[in-house]
């Protein structure tokens, strides 16, 4: 590029770093650079999620790579005068190395990021998301030209099939299998469905994705489109994520003027738009059927499978739904080929997951990771383990369907094989690191309590049985567990997995499920001693719980 | 990519908005304006009126030939929609797991006594009303609030006399 | 193609597509079902028809999955009976009803099957809804804390009546059924048909309960209280009393009804015959002002003789208002020929005459209180009883009703024919007017084989035929030639189709039109004993048929009291005094809208069916 700019700074302009206040640091940073007459000579693009979030508000300076950290509008004039004037680093802008505490100069010198393998993120933090030629520039449309240029519908879907790429919203279904049965469907029209609606707590993928590369979804629907038939896609997106919105739709118009979408693309003649939903707050619309019906202007209710969306979806046509990671490789697969994207990840689980780190880990943040890495890897190498000095307890892995895994387990590799004979899932992504003061019954308490709200209450099951569960559960916290109590929650955990309509109430007991096996002694020490080691029952752990509040 | 977004003010005049509901279903083409476009409609609804009430539940109902009874069905669904009018601003405690673990629980707690009111309730001065959400994708800064759409990150009981005092 | 598999290893053979249930019936297997209702809908809400599929890591729920080649099914292995014990259970438990004082106390789907799961513990206390009853409408009591949310009477009333009204809100444990997004059912657009009612497994929504008023009137020495009856009851009471669909009762109704105090037991089929009388010389009327010069009339004509229907229209339709018949239905014809005519006749006061009428209708209940129905100068009927609540009145006073005699009806009000018989069923309306109507034309009798109009006849939503009118009676000359089209429709959905093609301007050309508001007609009404399914409407129809083919007259110009009435009485059909007692005017009862909908916009194109 022939840029006459001397510095390129990037500002991460990520969700979590504008909460901590990328904003106001942006403006300063304006100011600083005019009273120093450097705005013709600095460049400044504002990036998505770099990863780091925890140690937001993010500001790499190029050519030199300097990464700085935790910013404030006051800082500003000091970096200007300093660092793109003087010459000089300013040290005590630096990220400090969690393990060391030394400050260290470059995101990559951290072993946060040396680790991670960026395949799906490989613009996020780097590009801005809302130039359509940022992303071009970094080989962005090549592969659908390739589609449209080289390859045949079904070649797509063979290259697709071939990656042995997996659903990463959650089930791991093959997605080639997804895409093929659409296109052998004869009814039209056909749709292509991205579900960003993202509603596991703790998981931030697809929200990163969408706020820092939203033209990669926008052409792997477009590709996904080509390959199965359909010229109209939709993109769900959760209404808790204005600024993903916000984004995307701003790309899909650009990518609308630029016919990048719209009646012949590339003068190949194939026609494919777009169109983004918002939801309005309902986690079973993650699942597929009801993510469609709420499209359709529907309640938000999961309808039984058969037929599967696949041959009766949205507006009851042929429709894939895929969630937006999974898209998000597809561009990827189509430029370097599946035999390339099979070289990472496992033989059953190829290609990478990003992870949403959180809880009491040192490095809260994003990360993506070639599958077959271990969770052990991840939450210390990566992690950078506990903060405070504080124990490992366990790993909570796959979101509200998910589970959790004590230390022993740690050696478990992240892939669609390992993590449920484990007792765990590989979900969506979320992936929460809990310390010793976490109480497992408590956190098992608080799954079937966030899944009994979030039931739609169709079937009998779920709309009730949960309830039951989530009674005895609040009775053991609250010093009434009686024997017995973890039978019946047994008993109604079978029940669940078997008779539910959908995956909602077919998974719930999952989290109580894995608890109940790794750390059974906690519920017996809860009915019988009424003891909480953790302290975190307020009933059972008078002193604790009135600390609580003040942590 | 301005940082605090602001919620416009539920329109005062109630004809000028059913009159820019009006406008906003008349951008779309008819074959459009059926059941698909219900959600974005009661979105564009709640802008405008702040909740959801009945005349607007069945103004919406007949511009896109659906029954009152499945109106408000969706309505009473989605947790974004209201029926009753709100505070002027809105607290949401985020419930997601990483906020829980990290005292979201306490935080809530705290709210509750501050404002003597329960999730789901409005002040009686209608300053504030108080709900929940399941994490907003900012785990990173849990515990967080959620007040109009600004995230305040690190939350804790202490904090917060002084965060509410920014509203009004 | 067929499919072979072993249900409870039993081998079976049912063609593609077949569910596990049906398989399962076809192998003498009875699956246990609440929300599935036969050929509307299986919402798979309730999960109680769950079955064990070998291979399969869950229960699947034999409503919904189909059975394949070499399945093996088992319907009552370990995992399914406890998973269906656990759902009966958690519903027991959630359930806020009291079985003594309930109206579905024994007959309750619910009750049933946890009794033949042997349930003896509720083990998971757990809260139940609070809303209070629901008794706005005069025909229905809704009561939520009884809902096990099984969703039949959504997909009811919104498939087979395409009117939408009752709606799941709220979501989860809060989910409540609700009418129109109101609190009380009388401020919606129901049509108060009861289909809702005929499908709820349990004592949710039931008919309003006027027994006891019965008994008041019947325990009040001042009244004369008699009773009439709709042609549907005879073919229907009997399942009460455990007789099967298409059990001809009508000897021992009346003898039970006798007993039970009535001073007199009529026959709603005297006010049919006198309904075709005016409704039939009402068609003729507009076909001559529309055919024979002067002012059209609008046609098609539709028939009056469903309430359900007159709400509809009313309601959805009032624009068309113009094309109905202005006849009352024969209830209400009945009520106000008993409370001037015959009140005359046997010098009872008007106002010491109770009539009841034993209806198969929800609607009637509201019906009788419209304002209008007083043409008498005092209510022209006073009580409407459903079919089901006959059977428990019969039940409460002790009477052995299956080892009754047989009774006759009392004249003069008790006399019909055959023709009225068939107004029980879809089609029937049609059937007799084309009787009475060609042979007052032509004067000879309807060339067709036992007078049947075969092609509106049976179970199809929307029928048609057309009759030739040829050798007309010189008084008749411009019906020469003229080939009457008709249609008629049961199930206010097909009826919405029927008058969309009205509206279009009727490219069919029908001049007459029968519509009734429940599927198969007022056999299959809302207020008739359950179960109701295809295979029972079409018992019921059968017996219907029966009894009109065994009575001596089938033509209601032939039935004497009837021509006595007029004789006597109301001079000639759509004369004076006929028009102030046998016919009543329509309103638009549309609600108001405080903003009206969007003027300046369009309106959508289509209305896509709810799911
Ligand atoms: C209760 C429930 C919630 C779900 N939530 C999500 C979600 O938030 N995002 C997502 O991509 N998939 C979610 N899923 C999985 C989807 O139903 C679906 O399998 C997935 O989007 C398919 O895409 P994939 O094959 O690319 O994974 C959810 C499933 C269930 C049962
Ligand atoms: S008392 Fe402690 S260990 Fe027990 S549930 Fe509560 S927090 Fe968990
Ligand atoms: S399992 Fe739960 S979420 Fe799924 S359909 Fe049943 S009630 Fe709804
Ligand atoms: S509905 Fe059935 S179970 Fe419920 S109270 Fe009535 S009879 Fe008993
Ligand atoms: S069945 Fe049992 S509970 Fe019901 S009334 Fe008889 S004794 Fe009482
Ligand atoms: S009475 Fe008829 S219209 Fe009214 S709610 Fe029931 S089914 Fe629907
Ligand atoms: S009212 Fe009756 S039919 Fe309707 S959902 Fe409830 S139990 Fe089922
Ligand atoms: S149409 Fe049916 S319900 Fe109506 S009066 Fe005739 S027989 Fe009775
Ligand atoms: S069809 Fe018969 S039972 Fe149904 S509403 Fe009409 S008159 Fe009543
Ligand atoms: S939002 Fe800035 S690093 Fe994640
Ligand atoms: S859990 Fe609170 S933002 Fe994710
Ligand atoms: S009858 Fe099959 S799920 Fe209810």
């Amino acid at each position: 590029m022939n840029d006459p700019a001397r510095f390129h700074l990037l500002l991460c302009a990520g969700g979590c770093c504008l909460s901590s206040g990328m904003a106001s640091v942006r403006t300063a940073l304006a100011a600083a650079l005019a009273a120093h007459g450097l705005a013709e000579q600095v460049r400044v693009t504002a990036t998505g999620c770099m990863g780091l979030c925890a140690q937001g508000p993010l500001l790499v300076v190029n050519p030199d790579g300097v990464c700085y950290c935790r910013l404030q509008a006051a800082d500003m004039a000091e970096l200007v005068r300093g660092h793109l004037v003087g010459g000089q680093v300013v040290e005590r802008l630096l990220c400090p190395d969690p393990l060391t505490g030394a400050p260290v100069r470059a995101l990559g010198d951290l072993d946060f990021y040396r680790r991670q393998r960026k395949v799906v993120l490989r613009n996020c933090g780097v590009v801005d998301p809302a130039s359509l030629a940022e992303y071009e520039g970094r080989g962005g449309y090549q592969a659908l030209r390739q589609a449209l240029g080289k390859m045949t519908p079904a070649q797509v879907v063979e290259e697709v099939s071939h990656s042995g790429l997996r659903g990463r919203g959650g089930a791991g279904f093959p997605t080639g299998l997804k895409w093929a049965a659409v296109a052998k469907e004869p009814a039209t029209p056909k749709y292509v469905v991205g579900n960003a609606d993202e509603g596991d707590p703790g998981a931030f993928m697809d929200r990163s994705l969408l706020e820092g590369d939203p033209y990669s979804l926008i052409e792997a629907m477009t590709i996904c489109g080509y390959a199965v038939g359909a010229r109209q896609g939709y993109v769900y997106v959760r209404a808790e994520y204005p600024l993903a919105i916000e984004r995307l739709e701003a790309a899909v118009a650009t990518a609308l003027a630029a016919g990048r979408l719209g009646p012949d693309i590339f003068g190949s003649g194939f026609g494919f738009t777009m169109a983004v939903r918002t939801g309005a707050g309902a986690f079973v619309c993650g699942e597929e059927t009801a993510l469609l019906h709420s499209i359709e202007g529907r309640r938000g209710e999961p309808h039984p499978k058969p037929p599967f969306p696949t041959a009766k979806g949205l507006f009851d046509q042929p429709t894939v739904l895929n969630n937006v990671e999974t898209f998000a490789n597809v561009p990827y697969i189509l430029r370097h080929g599946a035999e390339q994207y099979r070289a990472l990840g496992t033989r059953q689980s190829p290609g990478t997951k990003i992870f949403a780190l959180a809880g009491n880990v040192v490095n809260n943040g994003l990360v993506e990771v070639p599958m077959g890495m271990s969770l052990r890897e991840i939450v210390f190498d990566i992690g950078g383990g506990i903060p405070g000095g504080k124990m490992f307890k366990a790993v909570q892995i796959g979101g509200a369907a998910g589970g959790c895994l004590p230390i022993e387990q740690l050696d478990t590799p992240v892939t669609y094989e390992a993590l449920p004979k484990a007792g765990a899932m590989m979900g969506s992504g979320g992936l929460l690191v809990l310390d010793e003061d976490t109480c497992m019954v408590d956190l098992a308490r608080y799954f079937l309590e966030f899944l009994q709200e979030e039931s739609c209450g169709k079937c009998t099951p779920c709309r009730l049985g949960i309830k039951a569960m989530r009674d005895i559960l609040e009775r053991i916290c609250g010093g009434e567990g009686e024997e017995g109590d973890i039978g019946k929650l047994e008993l109604l955990s079978d029940y669940l997995a078997q008779s539910a309509l959908c995956g909602l109430g077919q998974a719930a007991p999952n989290n109580l499920l894995s608890t109940l096996r790794h750390f059974r002694v906690e519920y017996e020490e809860h009915i019988r001693r009424k003891h909480c080691r953790a302290g975190v029952c307020p009933a059972l752990a008078p002193a604790r719980a009135a600390g609580e509040e003040a942590r | 990519m301005a940082e605090p977004v602001t919620v416009p003010p539920p329109a005062a005049e109630p004809a000028a908005a059913f009159r820019e509901l009006d406008a906003f279903l008349a951008h779309f083409p008819a074959e459009l304006r059926t059941r698909t476009l219900l959600i974005p409609a009661l979105q564009k609804a709640q802008e405008l009126f702040g909740h959801l009430p009945p005349a607007v539940q069945r103004h919406v109902a007949a511009a896109l030939g659906l029954t009152a009874g499945e109106v408000y069905g969706v309505a009473t669904f989605y947790h974004y929609f209201h029926l009753q009018p709100q505070g002027r601003h809105v607290i949401n405690v985020c419930l997601g797991t990483p906020c829980y673990v990290k005292g979201a629980r306490g935080l809530l707690a705290a709210l509750r006594r501050e404002l003597g009111i329960d999730l789901g309730g409005t002040t009686p001065d209608r300053r504030f009303s108080l709900g929940c959400q399941r994490c907003v994708g900012a785990c990173v800064l849990a515990p967080i609030l959620i007040i109009d759409q600004k995230v305040h990150s690190y939350v804790t009981p202490k904090k917060l006399a002084a965060i509410l005092a920014q509203y009004p | 193609m067929s499919v072979h598999l072993t249900i409870d290893r039993i081998p079976v053979e049912v063609p593609e597509g077949t569910t596990l249930l049906e398989a399962a019936r076809a192998a003498g297997v009875t699956v246990p079902t609440l929300c599935h209702v036969p050929g509307v809908a299986s919402p798979g809400t309730c999960r109680v028809c769950v079955v064990e599929v070998e291979g399969m890591r869950t229960l699947q729920p034999a409503c919904l999955a189909e059975a394949r080649e070499g399945l093996v099914v088992r319907t009552a292995s370990r995992r399914a009976r406890e998973s269906r014990r656990l759902t009966v259970e958690l519903l027991l438990a959630a359930h806020g009803g009291d079985c003594p004082s309930c109206a579905r106390n024994g007959a309750c789907d619910l009750q049933r099957l946890a009794e033949s799961l042997g349930i003896r513990e509720l083990r998971f206390p757990l809260p139940h809804r609070e809303t209070p009853p629901d008794r706005s409408t005069p025909a229905l009591e809704r009561d939520m804390r009884k809902c096990i949310l099984c969703r039949r009477c959504v997909a009811v009333c919104a498939e087979i009546q395409g009117v939408g009204i009752l709606a799941p809100c709220g979501r989860g444990l809060a989910t409540e059924i609700v009418p129109g997004g109101e609190t009380e059912l009388a401020n919606t657009l129901c049509v108060q048909c009861g289909q809702c009612s005929l499908v709820c497994p349990v004592g949710a929504i039931a008919e309003r309960d006027d027994v006891p008023r019965v008994w008041a009137a019947l325990d009040d020495p001042a009244k004369t209280v008699i009773v009439q009856t709709a042609p549907a009851i005879r073919a229907a009471l009997g399942e009460c009393f455990g007789l099967p669909p298409g059990s001809r009762v009508t000897g021992r109704m009346v003898t039970a009804l006798r007993r039970l105090g009535f001073n007199a037991v009529f026959d709603t089929d005297f006010g049919a015959d006198l309904t075709i009388m005016e409704e039939g010389s009402e068609l003729l009327e507009r076909l001559r002002r529309t055919l024979a010069g002067g002012e059209p009339a609008a046609l098609p004509l539709f028939t009056s003789c469903s309430p359900g229907w007159i709400n509809w229209l009313e309601q959805y339709a009032p624009e068309l208002i113009p094309n109905l018949s202005t006849c009352k239905s024969p209830q209400q014809m009945f009520g106000a020929i008993a409370k001037t005519w015959y009140a005359q006749k046997t010098g009872v006061k008007p106002e010491n005459l109770v009539v009841v009428s034993i209806m198969p209708c929800t609607a009637k209940k509201y019906e009788c209180v419209r304002e209008e129905m007083c043409a008498s100068g005092v209510r022209d009927v006073d009580i409407v009883l459903t079919t089901r609540e006959l059977g428990r009145m019969i039940a409460e006073a002790g009477i052995d009703f299956l080892h009754l005699p047989d009774g006759p009806m009392d004249a003069p009000l008790g006399i019909s024919t055959g023709a009225a018989d068939v107004f029980a069923n879809t089609g029937g309306v049609m059937e007799a007017a084309l009787r009475t109507v060609y042979e007052l034309v032509t004067g000879r009798e309807l060339p067709l084989p036992k007078l049947h109009v075969l092609p509106v006849m049976g179970l199809a939503g929307v029928k048609e035929a057309a009759v030739t009118l040829t050798g007309v009676l010189p008084e008749w000359s411009f019906l020469e030639g003229v080939t009457l089209k008709v249609a008629v429709a049961h199930g206010l959905a097909n009826a919405r189709e029927v008058c969309a093609a009205v509206r279009a301007g009727n490219p069919q050309g029908w001049h007459f039109i029968e519509i009734m508001c429940c599927p198969g007609g007022c056999i299959g009404g809302g207020g008739q004993p359950r179960p109701v399914d295809q295979a029972v409407r079409e018992a019921r129809i059968r017996a219907i048929y029966e009894e009109d083919e065994g009575r001596p007259l089938r033509k209601s110009h032939l039935n004497p009291a009837v021509q006595a009435l007029y004789r006597e009485f109301l001079g000639r059909p759509l004369g004076p005094l006929s028009h102030q007692l046998l016919h009543t005017h329509y309103h638009d009862r549309r609600p108001a809208e405080p903003f009206p909908p969007p003027a300046n916009i369009p309106p959508p194109a289509a209305t896509n069916s709810p799911r």
